[in-house]
């Protein structure tokens, strides 16, 4: 047994328009189930402290949280070590439901994008509304970033949280630096 | 000559001047300048050659629409060509040569072209070089290749980077003039999200030059009292050096920015290409004056009149001492007044018309001294580098020269046309409005949203609302049709109000005089940038090119760089003169995207360099990055190939490798295969569909190797199912196939069987996995220590979760070497760490690590098949002798009807063999094997084709896989497969299994 690894060792970069972090690992499990089953809902908000989150949204809670991924998968996060408890918390309380957990934590890589202009690099990757009014903290999206897909939300109004396939880390944080490259401000939002 | 007046030039900071050079040659200008602006302060008349007859050109407009104003900017990783001159602004240290000649600008041996232009009329390429066939490519061809283009290709890489933005708001309004500030204060004032680009680096357009009140104030107070207004909106966001490029469905729109082309020295990207989302689209991109047709209308000092004052005006810049103007309208009389005002002669106006009573434009003139002779006309310019003189005659003849004038610029004005393009881009359609003599759009078919509502309002001239008091009307109409078409209330607000003098009534002019004979016709240019002229048009018209589109092509009208801003009307009323029939009848060509060309760079955005596209990268990729790996694409993964080592060369090290996983210890990476877990009551049945053979009968532990096809029967892909529990199984895919395989699963779920109990997930990148493979892989196992992975405990095609050197794993005993293996999976965080561990206790067993072209030697060995490799999409299971893994039990799987007719089951069908050269040496991959006669084509009969080709270092000679025509059937017969440069291959047809035919290796 060794300690696990993030994709790319917590690698950063703040010389550009937004800073911008690799984040340390994070609890991550794939629900897929019926979110108006009464069953999921009580084993997800077991399994993640928070409540149900509507379409389209996340509801956060430190590392632990839920997010909306569609009309039958959830993402449910929590702390990196207490994954596999929590996942065989949630299969224990889901034994009689059709219903599937898994862990993906090490599928993913996470970066956070933070500062006044952490909008505009947003913006150019990903084809989505960020302006202040339009995309707030509780507002969660998958979509794509450039080329790759990848889902965001944001902690507070100047910093957004990336999760993307742990094998297109490098591409991701690659992008970000590009795209917040010194300069290129939009001076927009 | 053209200079720099002692006063006026409203946009130049004379407290800055600037150096520049063109051709070499330094010359100076100041901040504020256009290249244009500064060319013609300098003297520089002439600015390029045409591109067919290399005729001597100069500036003609002052904006987008400039023809002939090209030029090669920048060196080296800044270089760029066919760049305007008009709007390319003065910066210090601009660099730009002129394009188009050879061997200088002053001095052209292809300006030997405009003495045989009679010789090179519409159409002679495709009359002239067409016969005899032949010479097309290896003489005709070359020649005009080079001769073809304007500027110079760059030669190294582009030094800037360049980036998207994706933008949202209710509604966008295109160009910055009075019309676009006022529909977008319109719009803005009922609380809608605005955006307002303008193409240049002012606002206001053309207002300020030409003059009017907005409600008893001058028009450039209004200007800046509306930015002021706007820019205190929260809600309106405002861009210079912004040009709305295209407008397509659902609102779309792409703008382009110019970032840094006026100012190369500062930081970050040059261009960026704005995606923007629109509720509703206000098109305020103003109207283009129209050239008239008259011989020598193309010699340098001729000039549009509403850049004649653009110049004056805004840059202080004269075009000539002695101007004389020449039009068909009111409006080119305000460049006469520029001039006079300069200080400037204008010694006559020639204007077309033949009016009752003088205008308000007229009288102004004639008390100002300027001679205005009606119903005349230009019947040839005088000069060649420069313009002299005109010859003046009576524009309802033929062209006698009734007085000649000698002046060294003209300004004309043929009316203007509305900007419709972007009006146009999604399906506007136009109607011609006779009294301007222009296309605008018509307001009744404009581009329609998915619920057939008009998403574009035009405004402004962009709508054919030419005079001040129109434009504000119209512009504050389509701001608030606008805020209203997205969901906002639209105030009462009264719109300002324009005023300008009367005017009296254009004239259409389409030719000057109206019966100019051939001689003068065959030198009035309608297209300046690619040569055609009126004879050109009216030749394609006899020829029968009736369709405007074909004498768009014929005579390459609009095609050039400009596409026709300045051609396109003077072209097809041209046209329809020749046609006998109405302007509307002949129509517009079409309107296409972008507005004006933008940069490769903008289009390409960030994907450049190390962001070009994704590579995805395995956890133990650093380590095989490090330790020698040259790598393969597979799909957007990057694996190793083979890792060699120092003094090596690539073919060793696939050779060593695939020698030592047979003789010692393989470690391979394959993390890369497709993981997908499929869970639910119906998991069973739906696999069972999925997969040619059965799975549900797969007891919990087990493993087994599985093909599925496509609804069409063909195979789509292979791999090793493991059963986790009753309802759970794990799916392994090929590297390239998990997202596919993914969505596959996902699409019949959700379409077909949305009724069956099944979840699909994806965690391929959860797991790093490892094969671990040959005689030392159990001892290598047993090293790590932590669970039993003995013959009894773990038997072949079977799995089993534990612990090895305290990692959480889940060890599968399968193989697709034949050898003893398995395969390790791992989270893929501690991936690396595992891998480490192995090398570790490999050491005293012989462990290498392995790359993919040793797979697949390994693979082919055994005569495993390999998916893109005996399969291409028209391969069938049967074809590759699988039948053992099609179920015949059960009632359905997908492909299996598809799979019993009759072309599938057709014995003619080529069929999967092992090959061997009697030589030894390795067959060409992708071969033909051919056989007696020839086919309907004449060609060689074809009786099979190599699918793989290896060395085989551990039986030493070449081996191959193979579809051949009743293969099985023909073992021990000999092929002939032709290779290039004349060698021919012998190859005998043999079992598919080179290697331990029993399996005996993997068995123990």
């Amino acid at each position: 047994m060794s300690e696990p690894v993030t994709a790319l060792g917590g690698v950063a970069s703040d010389a550009g328009i937004a800073a911008i972090a690799e984040a340390p690992l994070q609890g991550m499990i794939t629900l897929r189930g019926d979110l108006s089953a009464s069953a999921v809902k009580k084993a997800a908000k077991a399994a993640s402290g928070v409540d149900l989150p509507g379409a389209g949204m996340a509801h956060m809670d430190g590392e632990s949280g839920l997010c909306w991924m569609s009309p039958d998968e959830l993402l449910v996060l929590c702390p990196y070590a207490e994954a596999a408890e929590r996942l065989e918390r949630l299969q224990t309380a889901l034994a009689k439901t059709h219903a599937l957990a898994v862990n993906v934590s090490d599928a993913r890589a996470s970066f956070t994008v933070s500062g006044p202009r952490a909008r505009e690099v947003m913006g150019k990757l990903c084809p989505v509304d960020l302006a202040p009014d339009r995309f707030t903290p509780g507002i969660f999206r998958r979509t794509r970033m450039a080329q790759v897909p990848a889902a965001f939300w944001m902690d507070d109004t100047e910093r957004f949280r990336i999760v993307c396939f742990r094998s297109q880390a490098q591409y991701v944080f690659d992008l970000l630096t590009v795209a917040a490259q010194p300069g290129s401000e939009v001076f927009c939002y | 000559m053209s200079t720099r007046l002692a006063t006026g030039g409203r946009l130049l900071n004379k407290g800055k001047p600037l150096q520049f050079t063109f051709n070499g040659k330094r010359l100076r200008g100041f901040e504020g300048d256009t290249l244009a602006s500064a060319l013609l302060a300098n003297d520089q008349v002439l600015v390029g050659r045409s591109f067919k007859y290399h005729r001597p050109r100069g500036i003609v407009a002052s904006g987008a629409e400039e023809p002939n104003g090209l030029v090669n900017l920048g060196e080296d990783g800044t270089f760029e060509p066919n760049q305007r001159v008009t709007t390319t602004e003065l910066f210090e240290g601009l660099s730009a040569e002129s394009q188009n000649h050879w061997p200088s600008l002053e001095f052209d041996v292809g300006a030997i072209n405009t003495k045989l232009s009679r010789f090179l009329p519409a159409g002679f390429y495709y009359k002239m070089f067409i016969h005899p066939r032949p010479l097309w490519k290896h003489v005709y061809e070359p020649f005009i290749r080079q001769s073809a283009g304007l500027g110079r290709a760059p030669k190294v890489p582009d030094a800037d980077t360049y980036e998207h933005f994706h933008f949202f708001c209710d509604v966008m309004v295109i160009g910055g003039g009075v019309a676009g500030l006022q529909a977008a204060k319109a719009a803005a004032v009922t609380g809608a999200k605005v955006l307002l680009v303008e193409q240049t680096a002012q606002w206001g357009g053309r207002a300020p030059v030409d003059g009017g009140t907005v409600d008893g104030k001058p028009v450039d107070n209004f200007v800046d009292e509306m930015i002021a207004d706007l820019e205190a909106m929260p809600n309106v966001t405002l861009r210079k050096r912004l040009m709305g490029a295209g407008v397509y469905d659902h609102g779309y729109v792409l703008g382009y920015e110019q970032l840094r082309d006026h100012a190369p020295e500062s930081s970050g990207p040059r261009h960026r290409l704005w995606r923007v989302r629109a509720g509703h689209v206000v098109t305020a991109a103003g109207a283009i004056e129209r050239p008239l047709s008259f011989a020598g209308n193309d010699i340098p000092g001729v000039m549009l009149a509403s850049a004649m004052r653009d110049y004056v005006v805004n840059y202080g810049v004269s075009a000539g001492d002695r101007t004389v103007v020449v039009t068909n309208n009111d409006d080119a009389y305000l460049t006469a007044f520029a001039l006079e005002n300069a200080g400037l002669r204008v010694p006559v106006i020639l204007d077309a018309r033949v009016l009752a009573t003088d205008s308000p434009a007229m009288a102004e003139a004639k008390a100002l001294g300027i001679r205005v002779m009606m119903g005349h006309g230009i019947a040839k310019v005088q000069g060649g580098k420069r313009v002299t003189g005109v010859g003046i005659c009576s524009q309802a003849g033929e062209g006698a020269v009734l007085e000649e004038v000698a002046c060294d610029a003209v300004a004309m004005s043929g009316g203007w046309s509305p900007v419709v393009h972007l009006w146009s881009h999604c399906g506007g359609k136009l109607v011609w409005d006779e009294a301007q003599a222009h296309f605008r759009p018509d307001v009744d078919k404009a581009p329609t949203g998915a619920a057939g509502e008009a998403f574009v309002s035009p405004a402004g001239a962009a709508a054919g609302d030419l005079r001040l008091a129109a434009v504000l009307g119209s512009a504050d109409q389509a701001g608030k049709a606008a805020a209203e078409a997205v969901g906002f209330k639209h105030t009462r607000a009264k719109a300002p109000v324009g005023e300008t003098p009367e005017e009296a009534p254009m004239m259409p002019v389409w030719l000057m005089p109206q019966g100019a004979g051939a001689a003068l016709r065959s030198k009035a240019w309608l297209d300046y940038q690619n040569d055609v002229k009126v004879s050109d048009v009216q030749l394609a018209a006899q020829e029968g090119f009736e369709s405007v589109e074909h004498a768009k092509r014929y005579t390459t009208l609009g095609m050039a760089t400009d596409q026709g801003k300045l051609s396109n009307i003077n072209g097809l009323a041209t046209l329809a003169g020749a046609l006998g029939s109405n302007i509307p009848d002949v129509g517009t060509t079409t309107f296409r995207p972008p507005y004006t060309p933008i940069s490769m760079g903008a289009i390409a955005g960030e994907a450049r360099g190390a962001v070009f596209q994704p590579i995805r990268r395995t956890p133990m990729h650093d380590w095989h990055d490090a330790n020698g790996a040259e790598w393969e694409p597979v799909g957007q993964w990057r694996r190793p190939y083979a890792y060699v080592r120092e003094g090596e060369s690539t073919h060793d090290a696939v050779m060593r490798e695939t020698k030592n996983a047979r003789e010692n210890l393989g470690l391979l990476d394959a993390s890369t295969l497709g993981k997908l877990i499929v869970k639910g009551p119906d998991a069973g049945r739906f696999l069972d569909m999925l997969y040619t053979n059965m799975m549900s009968t797969l007891k919990p532990g087990k493993c087994r190797y599985g093909l599925m096809c496509s609804e069409n029967g063909f195979l789509i892909d292979d791999g090793v199912v493991a059963r986790i529990d009753a309802d759970t199984f794990l799916c392994h895919t090929t590297t390239g196939g998990a997202e596919r395989i993914h969505q596959h699963m996902e699409e019949w779920l959700q379409t077909e069987w949305w009724d069956w109990k099944v979840w699909v997930a994806n965690v391929t990148e959860q797991y790093a996995q490892v094969a671990v493979v040959g005689p030392n892989a159990r001892k290598a196992l047993e090293k790590l220590g932590g669970m039993d992975v003995s013959k009894e405990a773990l038997g072949f095609m079977e799995w089993a979760d534990g612990e090895l050197a305290g990692f959480k794993v889940r060890v599968y005993r399968i193989s697709f070497s034949g050898e003893l293996s398995y395969e390790i999976a791992v989270d893929a965080g501690q991936g690396q760490a595992f891998w480490d561990a192995l090398m570790v206790v490999g050491h005293d067993l012989g462990v290498m690590p392995y790359g993919t072209e040793a797979l697949h030697i390994l693979r082919a060995e055994k005569g495993f098949i390999m998916i893109g490799d005996e399969t291409d999409g028209t391969v069938i299971p049967q074809d590759l002798g699988l039948d053992w893994a099609i179920s015949k039990k059960k009632d359905d799987y997908l492909g299996k009807r598809a799979q019993a007719r009759t072309h599938m089951t057709d014995p003619e069908r080529w069929k999967l063999v092992g090959l061997e050269t009697l030589s030894g040496a390795v067959l060409p991959d992708g071969a033909y094997a051919v056989g007696e006669g020839v086919n309907a084509n004449g060609q060689r009969t074809v009786i099979g084709r190599v699918t793989s080709s290896y060395h085989s270092p551990n039986l030493g000679k070449g081996i191959a896989m193979g579809l051949v025509l009743h293969g099985p059937d023909r073992m021990g017969e000999v092929l002939e497969f032709p290779g290039t440069e004349g060698a021919t291959f012998k190859a005998r047809i043999v079992d598919p299994v080179f290697y331990d035919k029993h399996g005996e290796k993997a068995n123990v």
